[in-house]
């Protein structure tokens, strides 16, 4: 039953100006386990999630949640920024920013109820954050940042989570509280998607692997697939000349010339 | 007479406070009328501005002013009226343009946002220049005026103008309240706004067309080129008293309000003084004020502190080098004088005079015939700081990997910031209890009492 599969990438390509970031990449994933995206630096994990997200132009793929496009799952899909990308010294406290996880059920007018402020304290406590609820966000460190923007995801009550990196830069609390997280949603069998970078982890906290650089090389359960194999595809370099050739057909137009048969 | 007449000091004195009399009784329409005015611009224009700042679009809000040039010029070409409404549909719709044309560019050219505004701005401007002087050099009726749109000229200002500033205040100030949150989302953080299904597109053209609303009624008032300042300085300012965005929004509305009244007064006592200008001015005091006295940002608040630290540390290393040189004798004497103090640490004469006097005042030394010496509060305080300082130097030398004189380096500086949990981390993860110089790591009282007892 294909609308039981939470995410379907089908043939995802991505350039930035005329260069190749992600080429035909398909892959899915099974619903109510941990997924890691690994590749090298540059190898284009953050940029595969937001084109899932349709944060980042697709030049050509798409992605579908539960069998449906984006547009129709939103409510069932929690997207996490990676940490960088934020303005930390923005005007606002912890209640406010986990707030925000509610403005995708109300309409435009509305402000967050009784009962949204009861998922966002419910959302707080689960991490661990709830006596912070009144500082700035500028006055946390880089793991209870880290800690809000999850309990800001919770608070959507989606049963897919895309994370872009959350162990990043956190301490060991915080490492831990993502741990307990990923465990609860899994009992709700929900799944989570993550972007990952330490090798060392990914088979402890991770069911599922989708290895990519540039292209996917790989997809499928942890013990199958991070194979040292599949590794050395994934990090000995990307194939050049695939890269080139690609590169050279985005800058001569010649996909949009040659007419798909 | 040699041209020089001397300042006729009393008379201009009253003379000015007739003025004020009258300007604060409502009596002058005209001045009334000004007042209102820039108090409702200067509310909506720090509001809406707050917005374009947070979002880092503060340069918007002048491009677009610009951009209101040409179109209230080809207005005033085509319908041959100054009427309030012509003019204000004029700007409004070659404001859009600009917008429409700054946003289309970055995203279909290698053109990048800032150029693009740039751009935008001065050929706007340009086009604008070009018709005013087409326009002041033909034949048409009521022409003059129209120039003061460059800088504004509040005294020239009409019921029909105060109606429109009504409306659009209103407008503006109602669209923040009902959408604040909504703004709030997508000035954050608008990838994940727009991951949660939320418009961002449309809430961005909203704000985009409040800025232009209010940038466009307040032409007649401050002019094209002070615009920005109307926009940016509020919230500028406001930046340095809060951090809760409500209360920052009040804030810029009231420093918008204060400053649009100061302005308003002072060209109607001078009438010699333009007011926009002058509101421009009194927001960068205000602006000024607040960044040298705010309580927590403020630059004295920050210099007050870093003093205080400055004081508190080199007290701290007094007492720590009256232990060392308790410890050097054994613990058989207990005085020392300033030489001996000097010695082992180096703090001019001055400094540490000072430093001493103070720690008398607080009990911790006190002073006697044949020098200075710890007192017992004193004592413990020292006890304290030097096993903070061999702590964390062990601990450096054994996790870290450093030498003996690195350690130190960076222990004079940890000792003073080392709380009472961290330590008890510390002397967990210890393996031996002596520093790297083989001191031993001294305990206080209370510790050594609770050690023998468990003995």
């Amino acid at each position: 039953m294909s609308n039981q599969i939470p995410l379907q990438v089908e043939q995802l390509s991505i350039r930035y100006h005329h260069k190749p970031v992600l080429t035909d990449v398909s892959f899915s994933v099974p619903a109510g386990k941990t997924v890691a995206i690994i590749g090298p630096n540059g190898a284009g994990k953050s940029s595969l999630l937001k084109g899932i997200m349709g944060l980042t132009p697709v030049i050509q793929g798409n992605a579908l949640f539960y069998g449906k496009p984006l547009a129709e799952k939103r409510l069932t899909t929690a997207y996490v920024p990676q940490r960088e990308e934020i303005d930390w010294d923005f005007p606002i406290d912890v209640m406010d920013v986990v707030l925000m996880g509610r403005h995708g059920q109300l309409k435009f007018w509305q402000r967050p109820s009784q009962s949204d402020r009861e998922i966002a304290e419910q959302a707080l406590k689960d991490l661990q954050m709830w006596d912070f609820r009144e500082r700035q966000i500028s006055q946390l460190s880089g793991g209870q940042q880290q800690r809000v923007f999850l309990a800001r995801a919770l608070a959507q009550q989606a049963s897919l989570y895309l994370m872009d990196e959350p162990f990043a830069g956190v301490d060991v609390a915080t490492e831990k509280a993502i741990i307990e997280l990923f465990k609860q949603l899994k009992a709700k069998g929900n799944t989570v998607v993550c972007v990952h970078h330490d090798l060392n982890t990914v088979s402890e906290y991770y069911d599922y692997v989708v290895l990519i650089n540039s292209r996917l090389i790989a997809a499928g359960p942890t013990d199958e697939v991070l194979t040292q194999d599949n590794l050395n595809k994934t990090y000995g370099g990307r194939l050049s000349l695939l890269n080139d050739l690609t590169e050279q057909m985005y800058r001569s137009r010649l996909d949009n010339a040659h007419d798909s048969d | 007479m040699n041209g020089f007449e001397p300042y006729p000091e009393i008379g201009f004195m009253q003379q000015a406070w007739h003025h004020l009399a009258v300007f604060w009784s409502f009596e002058d329409i005209n001045a009334t009328w000004v007042l209102i005015g820039s108090l409702l611009l200067g509310m909506s224009a720090s509001v809406i501005g707050a917005f374009a700042f947070l979002r880092k679009r503060s340069l918007l809000g002048d491009a677009l002013a610009h951009a209101a040039l040409p179109g209230v010029m080809m207005a005033f070409l085509l319908s041959g009226s100054r009427d309030a409404e012509v003019i204000f549909f004029g700007a409004l719709l070659s404001s859009l343009l600009g917008f429409w044309i700054i946003d289309w560019l970055p995203k279909n050219t290698k053109i990048k946002p800032d150029a693009a505004l740039a751009i935008t701005l001065s050929f706007f401007f340009a086009l604008g220049l070009m018709l005013l002087s087409y326009i002041q050099t033909s034949e048409m009726a009521n022409k003059s005026g129209l120039d003061k749109l460059l800088f504004g000229q509040a005294a020239a200002i009409t019921e029909d103008d105060i109606q429109l500033l009504i409306w659009v205040t209103s407008i503006v100030l109602l669209t923040v309240l009902v959408f604040f949150d909504k703004f709030r989302l997508i000035s954050f953080n608008r990838l994940y706004a727009k991951t949660l299904g939320v418009h961002v597109k449309f809430y961005e053209v909203l704000l985009a067309i409040m800025i232009v609303l209010s940038v466009v009624v307040g032409l007649q008032l401050v002019g094209v080129v002070l615009m920005a300042a109307i926009l940016l300085t509020p919230i500028a300012a406001a930046r340095f008293w809060s951090h809760q965005l409500s209360t920052l929004l009040i804030l810029a509305a009231l420093f918008g309000a204060i400053s649009a009244s100061l302005g308003a007064q002072i060209s109607y006592v001078a009438p010699a003084m333009p007011t926009g200008p002058w509101i421009v001015v009194s927001l960068s005091i205000l602006f000024f004020i607040s960044f040298i006295f705010a309580p927590q940002q403020g630059l004295l608040k920050r210099y007050l502190d870093y003093r205080q630290l400055k004081q508190r540390v080199v007290q701290e290393n007094i007492l720590r080098t009256l232990y060392k040189l308790l410890e050097r004798e054994h613990f058989q004497r207990n005085h020392f004088t300033l030489a001996e103090i000097t010695a082992l640490r180096s703090v001019s004469t001055a400094d540490l005079t000072r430093s001493i006097q103070r720690l008398i005042k607080k009990h911790l030394i006190s002073e006697k015939s044949n020098g200075y010496s710890l007192s017992e509060e004193g004592l413990l305080k020292a006890i304290k700081l030097t096993r903070r300082h061999r702590l964390w130097e062990s601990y450096l030398s054994q996790h870290a990997d450093l030498n003996s004189e690195q350690v130190h380096q960076q222990a004079e500086r940890i000792e003073h910031i080392l709380n009472k949990e961290q330590e008890e981390q510390i002397v967990a993860e210890l393996m031996e209890q002596l520093d790297p110089h083989g001191a031993p790591i001294p305990k206080l009282p209370s510790q050594n009492l609770r050690e023998t007892k468990n003995k």
